[in-house]
């Protein structure tokens, strides 16, 4: 990196904090639950990523880490008290019912319980591949959220979990994501992390080479459950009610959106489509409900939204598979207005025909 | 548990296994033929149901002539979902077409949101499906005695056009090799939309036995069936029909019978079809009646 | 060096590969030729552990591999290349080669992530490394060049140099001269000659070139529908009358 472009880097990194800062002191609470919720999709955008884009593993099993995640840390923050309104049908079981831990404490522990979920599904479930892989993952994220169903004194079941507290500010959000992505990039530029995508490349090829890809693959899995798991325990500190019906398909396809949106297999992507995704997501709330603007009387019509997203997952893979970003990172040259005429040039058959590939 | 009730819980097993194995079918042609999981299929089923509907409470047309309109509709709703979601992606790696499949699933979901409306519609009765029948101690629904012939029924056809027709040769030499296919001069776009078109014809059949069975529409009630009987294909051995009914009926069978005999577990009763697929992928992964295939290096 | 004892592979009913021998010694450049279908790459994958046998062991350096994963058996010393190009086609010519050079580098995933001194200094050692094999084979100057832009002999040369970032001690190259003019095919022989020399190896080929191969093999062995109808010096192939039937068919 040259000098000028460090430069450049401290500033957006400034402008970048400032915004948030800003953000956090003047918005009205919507605005920074939107901010926020960007900052949490950031970090669950990044981690399934790490598995769709960069290992070339398709997961559809997120919402499980997720869910692991947040009853972990959620059952681990609360006090007795609150545990014991929520817990009125059935008891909680008497070695939670006292523990209380700090809340970085339990946010890792969530992490790593999620990771830990990983490893348990990763290790059976990695011998498929493709098509197998996603459905199989889908399969135990759905087990994942029947079991939380009928753990009634563990999980409190279907009622869920109520006034969970609220940690999830503005730095703690954006302070994880900021972390999520660190810790990604350095991780890709490794030695390892060459070896996750020559396992995405060509798995015989990488084998060949001396790698052991199915334990990158486990490990790669294993990382993108734990940032599950935290983006799950954020999200839970943020909204502060969850339930095992929250943790469905629609939340892990949501994230799907968001990757392939910002393109598989880019960081600055997954970040700049989770920032797009979640504003679009609350800036069209209003096409599912009845409004009474001055001139339109609209009904509202529920499930417009889904598919509108619906509709922009599916133009995103049929006519722009690379999604915003490919898989390039965002630098400064990309502004230049020659880089710019390129990328809006349509892809070329060729190029396509070659990611088909075998 | 007497005897009575053990035939009921039989009965009930059998109309269930019936249904997934209907459903499974559709999965499994489409698999076979293009290697392409058709998330969607489960969502062409709710909208097989909501055309049966209302064609009969809407146009009040008499339930038989309802039934072959909203399978002929259902069945160019398949033809047409093949040509804008998975045909310009047939030379995309594998993930960008499953990427469309949920994206398309989404999208018939919401838009059946949008335009039946959120709130559940209950099915017309028809007296001929909608009667009690005893057996002695036993009593089902009448439906439940027409559903495991309707199976039988589709599957004998379905092998005679694999089996016998000259379609049905297109369409295995297609399932072998698409590309080797195309130089013999088979019209493979034409093929694959065949198979779409039955595949999705019976999954509208599925869809009109099960409101019947079950009889209460909503946009979102082909998500489980879909899933669970995309699983019946895989432990049947995904691209075999046969394959696809036992599946199917081991699946209803096992979903039933587990509730009837550990009633302690039906909470978990929407897991078994997972841990049913997860065990089967590990101990058999290409399925129960399903082939191996080495990877070429 | 490499000893195949009797190893069979069945796929189904059909053996593609029946009670192969081979024997080879230190520093030799042994052929391996057949017509197509032979079961020459078969028994690639069967040494490398892509396939377990169905019969029959494989031993390197007196250990016994048979039915050991693909990359252990890196590990211990064999690399390959493959008949149709498999190069990372998302990643650079340098990475390429770096890749292959993890292996030895021995570094868990917290280490590199972290960017720890001790990976650095293995990281900048494998860099070192990677290029000076790019430049023994001309590549260097296209180190930041996407691997899959290169033309096609840079390619499988690309392909060579991976392999032996691997730093094994045999390596088994699946048709090297594919797709070669007859110049690049001479200077492959070279190639092939000049690294066996410069980094002590030993070499398995499998080749339809036959200039290249009776150029620089000692021995070879010839395979027939999996089986093994020939094995001697490029003379006696020549003029081995089985051999000439397989290629020619019956006169």
């Amino acid at each position: 990196m040259n000098k000028k472009n460090t430069i450049r880097a401290v500033v957006a990194l400034t402008v970048g904090v400032a915004i948030i800062a800003i953000g956090d002191a003047f918005l009205g609470p919507f605005a920074v639950r939107i901010l926020n919720l960007s900052a949490i999709y950031i970090i669950l955008a990044l981690s399934l990523n790490l598995l769709n884009g960069f290992t070339g593993l398709f997961s559809l099993g997120h919402a499980g880490f997720m869910a692991v995640g947040a009853y972990v840390s959620a059952l681990l923050t609360m006090t007795p008290a609150q545990k014991s309104m929520n817990f009125f049908l059935t008891p909680i079981v008497p070695w939670l019912d006292t523990v209380q831990l700090p809340f970085i404490v339990a946010l890792i522990i969530a992490g790593l319980c999620a990771a830990f979920v990983g490893l348990l599904i990763g290790a059976p479930a990695l011998r498929l591949r493709d098509d197998y892989l996603a459905i199989a993952t889908l399969g135990f994220a759905e087990i994942i959220r029947v079991l939380i169903t009928n753990a009634q004194s563990l999980t409190n079941g279907a009622q869920g979990l109520k006034a969970i507290p609220k940690y999830s500010t503005t730095w703690v959000v954006w302070g994880a994501a900021a972390i999520a992505a660190l810790f990604l990039v350095m991780l890709l530029r490794s030695s390892y992390g060459r070896t996750i995508k020559a396992v995405r490349d060509d798995e015989i090829a990488a084998e060949a080479m001396g790698v052991n890809v199915f334990r990158v693959k486990v490990t790669s899995f294993v990382i993108s459950s734990f940032w599950a798991g935290i983006g799950g325990a954020l999200l839970g500190h943020m909204i502060t009610t969850i339930d095992p019906k929250m943790f469905n398909l629609i939340l892990t396809f949501n994230i799907l959106l968001i990757v392939v949106l910002g393109g598989n297999g880019s960081i600055t992507g997954s970040v700049l489509g989770a920032i797009i995704v979640t504003v679009l997501m609350e800036a069209l709330r209003f096409l599912d409900m009845p409004m009474n603007l001055v001139f339109i009387k609209t009904q509202g019509l529920p499930g417009l939204r889904m598919v509108i997203f619906s509709i922009l997952l599916m133009i995103v893979v049929l006519y722009r598979q690379r999604g915003l970003m490919g898989t390039k990172e965002f630098s400064w040259d990309m502004l230049s207005a020659k880089a710019l005429l390129a990328a809006l040039k349509p892809k070329k058959r060729g190029e396509r025909a070659r990611k088909g590939g075998r | 548990m007497e005897l009575s009730t053990f035939f009921q819980q039989l009965a009930n097993a059998l109309s269930l296994g019936s249904l997934y194995a209907l459903i499974a079918i559709g999965y499994t042609m489409v698999y076979g033929i293009l290697r392409l999981i058709n998330f969607a299929h489960g969502d062409v089923f709710m909208l097989g149901a909501y055309f049966a509907f209302y064609a009969i409470s809407a146009l009040a047309m008499p339930w038989w002539i309802a039934f072959v309109v909203a399978l002929g509709l259902t069945a160019l709703f398949g033809i047409g979902l093949e040509r804008a979601a998975y045909r310009p992606l047939r030379d995309s790696p594998k993930i960008s077409v499953m990427i469309s499949a949920i994206g398309a699933s989404f999208l018939i979901q919401n838009l059946g949101v949008v335009i039946f409306g959120g709130r559940p519609k209950s099915f017309p009765s028809i007296a001929l499906f909608d009667t009690v029948v005893h057996f002695g101690p036993v009593s089902v629904l009448s439906v439940s005695l027409f559903i495991p012939v309707v199976t039988f029924l589709s599957l004998a056809g379905l092998l005679w056009i694999v089996n016998k027709t000259k379609t049905g040769l297109a369409m295995r030499a297609v399932s072998t090799d698409l590309d080797a296919a195309r130089l013999m001069a088979i019209d493979v776009n034409k093929i694959v939309s065949i198979t779409f078109g039955i595949g999705s014809l019976l999954a509208a059949l599925g869809g009109i036995m099960w409101t019947m069975r079950y009889p209460q529409l909503n946009p979102l009630m082909g998500v489980m069936p879909g899933l669970k009987c995309f699983i019946a294909a895989v432990i049947g051995g995904i691209g075999n029909i046969g394959g696809a009914v036992l599946g199917g009926f081991l699946l209803g069978m096992m979903e039933i019978l587990i509730v009837a005999f550990l009633p302690e577990l039906t909470g978990y009763r929407d897991a078994f079809a997972f841990v049913m697929l997860i065990i089967v992928l590990l101990v058999k992964p290409a399925g129960l009646l399903g082939k191996a295939q080495a990877v070429k290096v | 060096m490499l000893r195949t004892d009797s190893v069979s592979m069945r796929f189904g009913g059909l053996t593609a590969v029946a009670d192969l021998n081979i024997a080879i010694e230190k520093n030799e450049i042994i052929g391996l030729i057949g017509p197509n279908g032979a079961g020459k790459t078969t028994a690639f994958n069967m040494i490398t552990g892509v396939y377990t046998p169905t019969e029959g062991k494989v031993f390197f350096k007196s250990h016994d591999v048979t039915g050991m994963k693909a990359h252990r058996i890196t590990h211990k010393g064999i690399a390959r290349t493959f008949q149709n190009i498999r190069l990372f086609k998302d990643m650079n010519v340098l990475e390429n080669v770096l890749v292959a050079c993890h292996l030895r580098m021995d570094v868990g995933v917290f280490a590199s992530t972290l960017h720890l001194p001790g990976y650095l200094k293995k990281e900048r050692e494998s860099k070192d490394f990677a290029m000076s094999l790019l430049e023994s084979v001309g590549l260097a100057d296209e180190a930041a060049e996407s691997a899959i832009s290169l033309p096609y002999g840079k390619q499988r040369r690309l392909e060579i140099v991976r392999a032996l970032a691997t730093k094994p001690e045999l390596l088994l190259l699946d048709e090297p001269a594919a797709g070669m003019n007859p110049q690049e095919s001479l200077e492959l022989m070279d190639f092939i000659v000049r690294i066996r020399d410069q980094y002590d190896l030993t070499i398995l080929l499998i080749e339809h070139h036959m200039q290249v191969v009776m150029g620089v093999c000692k021995r070879m062995y010839v395979l027939d529908y999996g089986v093994t109808i020939a094995h001697g010096t490029p003379d006696e192939i020549q003029k081995d009358p089985k051999v000439i039937e397989a290629y020619l068919g019956v006169e």
